[in-house]
């Protein structure tokens, strides 16, 4: 039986989808939103330190699942691996309702007003694609601010001296400090930066009907107990719903992008959970899958008309694929800094995102969140031995004497570092999977480095003996934080979307996610996928003109 | 059927054993090479925290990839042992069993051994699933007793300021 044609398909019902969905329906459009994933809650996914978004040993539990979700990774060697959610060469992000923002750490950072100006700030860079944004932070401002205040976020920016201009303060307070915040910020404030508040997708006071953060020690990673962390999953997924005008179908596994024979899309082929090939027309679909998933589908959505993928005429889509080189460092005390106050992260400088001498780029600095005991094992200086007695004298040395800064490095994008779809490997469903492959930009060691140096020298100021840096490798990166593989550009030659997400080539297929991502900033990028998402949405909403007339 | 239900049912070896993958003879060798990872000194050791049992019920689970490695590496493991010191693993003085570990380590145990996996590479699987299975949430199977939650001072249950929090229900 042939499915009700609808206005609108959205594909992934994450940080972009979500809002995409909500603000479809609002405006009277009817929609379908399409999750390969389940509705998770905190009550299915209980705490579990092996099985978790920061550490996956015994599995990834906001999806996809192992056994029928393999991806293809190719190492810098050119050695090609089948790799499992669980995999850290896997790169994945989470597929459920809410994707990321259901267990994210929530830092809800705006981009700077260099973030969206890379080549115009730093010139042409060798070996990376590196590009102007098509827009302006100017032109998110206000989406940023609906994003702060539909979805929640707490938090006091005011001493970030180096932040963009901002027309209206946050709406929550932030939570009080914990034990390394008070330990931190006057560090900071005696070696002349300036430390602030964290933004954070969290509730400090209760907001939007639900309950303040209980400053729980499982924060990161994990679905939150109270839902007091604020994500596209209890905020306008539900809002979209109460419209009437939104279907959400979970478990559904997009196949491929249909199109007719002059090349608009008609609608979607999905497996739906049993599985059953199923065909869903509407009058214009929008890609929101992230990075990795949204490059595939394009890929593997070929046409008489698009022999490569749609939109990908100039062999852009899948490129440029990015994600952040995190770096820091950990420091030793002859002090108690852990008080086992979540979320953990509190506090968190901006003074090297740019301004760097000799480099591009940079990224902020903020105390991690809080430390599980697994998690804790790997934060070991060199001369600590991995096991026996000594190992374990130093865990419990050192497990609330510690503290640890860490920070996201701005990638420099590599044409090179890219996803594909691979020629033989199929997933559960026959689809071919996603292949990736690349490398990082050497600039991104440098910062890295540096930061990581930075993080040291704060860690001392506030009275480490001891410290060590974290820095990245040269590998690909595109986990939690991918982006740039549909990038937003006003020349077609050289980008997959227009500055309103719509894909060059067709008039009724957009890509709304961190895909198009020109440069993905020295930040978390969810707050700017989210005023991206309020921001097309808009635009969609206002050239919207029925079944038959879509801008 | 009430047995596999319950997860017993996986019986791997040809003798009758209380574990689930492991034979009784790998299991005491599996429980030495944890306790000599991380020891019991004023605070439990692997052994005591159930560590085989968390490794047992893994390699039926998530890591059950990993069976032949393990098959493998424990009989590496008191194949080298006996080239040695003329003994198995278990048997051996704990001065002895830090010696092979620290060979195995750096990759120096009796090569014939280990000509399918390299010591090196078994010996990481060891400690980082040791410390997994102590340090990880009990209901995994190891960490008995909160053991190394105790030992770091960590308070229990883990998810504090929930005022119904049920702990009949852990």
């Amino acid at each position: 039986m042939a499915l009700q044609h609808v206005n609108a398909i959205v594909v992934g019902a994450g940080a972009g989808g979500g809002i995409v969905a909500k603000q479809l329906a609002s405006a009277g459009l009817s929609v379908v939103l399409l999750e390969r994933g389940k509705w998770c809650t905190p009550f299915e996914d209980r705490k579990d330190d092996l099985r978790n978004q920061r550490t996956t040993v015994l599995g990834a539990p906001f999806g996809p699942d192992d056994e029928r979700n393999p991806r293809v990774f190719v190492d810098e060697q050119g050695r090609e691996q089948l790799v499992q959610p669980r995999d850290g060469a896997y790169n994945n992000n989470a597929a459920c309702v809410g994707g990321g923002t259901l267990s994210y750490g929530a830092m809800a950072w705006r981009f700077m007003e260099k973030d969206f100006r890379m080549r115009s700030t730093y010139g042409a860079v060798e070996g990376s694609t590196l590009a102007d944004w098509p827009i302006t932070y100017q032109d998110l401002e206000p989406y940023y601010e609906t994003a702060e205040w539909e979805i929640g976020v707490s938090g006091d920016d005011s001493n970030n001296i180096f932040k963009a201009l901002r027309r209206r303060s946050l709406p929550m307070p932030p939570l009080p400090p914990n034990r390394e915040c008070q330990i931190l910020r006057p560090a900071a404030q005696r070696l002349g930066l300036h430390p602030f508040d964290i933004p954070m997708l969290r509730n400090s006071v209760p907001y939007n009907g639900r309950a303040a953060c209980m400053r729980c020690r499982w924060c990161v990673g994990f679905a939150c107990e109270v839902n007091a962390k604020n994500g596209t999953q209890n905020t306008v997924i539900p809002a979209a719903l109460a419209t009437g005008n939104c279907e959400l179908r979970t478990e559904c596994i997009a196949k491929e992008i249909l199109t007719d024979a002059q090349g608009r899309v008609t609608g979607i082929a999905y497996f739906d959970s049993r599985p059953r090939l199923q065909q869903q027309t509407a009058d214009l679909v929008v890609i929101s899958g992230s990075a990795n998933e949204s490059a595939r589908l394009l890929l593997n959505s070929k046409s008489r008309l698009f022999p490569a993928g749609i939109g990908n005429r100039h062999d852009w889509v899948g490129r440029n694929l990015q994600g952040h080189a995190y770096t820091g460092a950990v420091g030793l005390f002859h002090f108690d800094c852990y008080d086992d106050v979540g979320p953990g992260a509190g506090v968190a400088i901006c003074d090297f995102n740019h301004g760097n001498a000799g480099l591009i780029g940079g990224g902020l600095l903020a105390n991690e969140f809080i430390r599980l005991p697994y998690q804790f094992v790997g934060w070991r200086p060199t001369h600590v031995p991995r096991w026996g007695l000594a190992h374990k004298q130093y865990m419990r040395q050192s497990y609330r004497r510690s503290m640890g800064i860490m920070g996201p490095v701005q990638e420099m994008p590599v044409f090179e570092s890219r996803v594909q779809v691979d020629p033989g490997v199929k997933d559960y469903w026959g689809i071919p999977v996603a292949r990736l492959s690349g490398h990082r930009h050497p600039n991104d060691s440098l910062v890295g480095q540096f930061l990581a140096s930075k993080a040291e020298s704060w860690l001392k100021e506030a009275g480490a003996h001891t410290t060590w840096k974290f820095v990245p490798g040269s590998g690909l990166s595109g986990g939690q934080h991918q982006a740039g593989t549909c990038r937003m550009g006003d020349d077609s030659n050289t980008s997959v979307v227009d500055k309103y997400c719509r894909v060059h080539d067709v008039d009724n297929l957009y890509v709304i996610d961190g895909s198009v991502h020109v440069t993905n900033g020295g930040f978390n990028p969810v707050l700017t996928i989210m005023a991206i998402a309020y921001y097309a949405s808009d635009n969609l909403v206002k050239s919207w003109k029925g079944r038959h007339g879509v801008a | 059927m009430a047995m596999a239900a319950a997860g017993s049912g996986v019986a791997c070896g040809k003798f009758s054993s209380p574990w689930r993958f492991l034979r009784v003879n790998e299991a005491r060798t599996l429980a030495a090479l944890c306790d000599q990872i991380i020891p019991p000194d004023d605070d439990p050791g692997a052994a005591w925290a159930q560590v085989v049992n968390y490794i047992d019920r893994q390699l039926c689970g998530p890591l059950q990839h990993l069976r032949n490695s393990y098959r493998y590496g424990i009989a590496a493991v008191d194949k080298s042992s006996r080239t040695l010191y003329g003994a198995d693993f278990a048997a051996l003085t704990p001065v002895q069993q830090t010696e092979l570990l620290a060979r195995m380590e750096a990759c120096r145990a009796p090569a014939d051994a280990w000509n399918q996996l390299s010591s090196r590479a078994f010996f990481d699987l060891l400690v980082d699933h040791t410390m997994q299975g102590f340090y990880g949430d009990p209901r995994h199977g190891g960490n008995r007793d909160r053991a190394s939650w105790k030992m770091l001072g960590l308070p229990y249950p883990p998810i504090r300021g929930r005022l119904h929090f049920d702990v009949s229900k852990q």
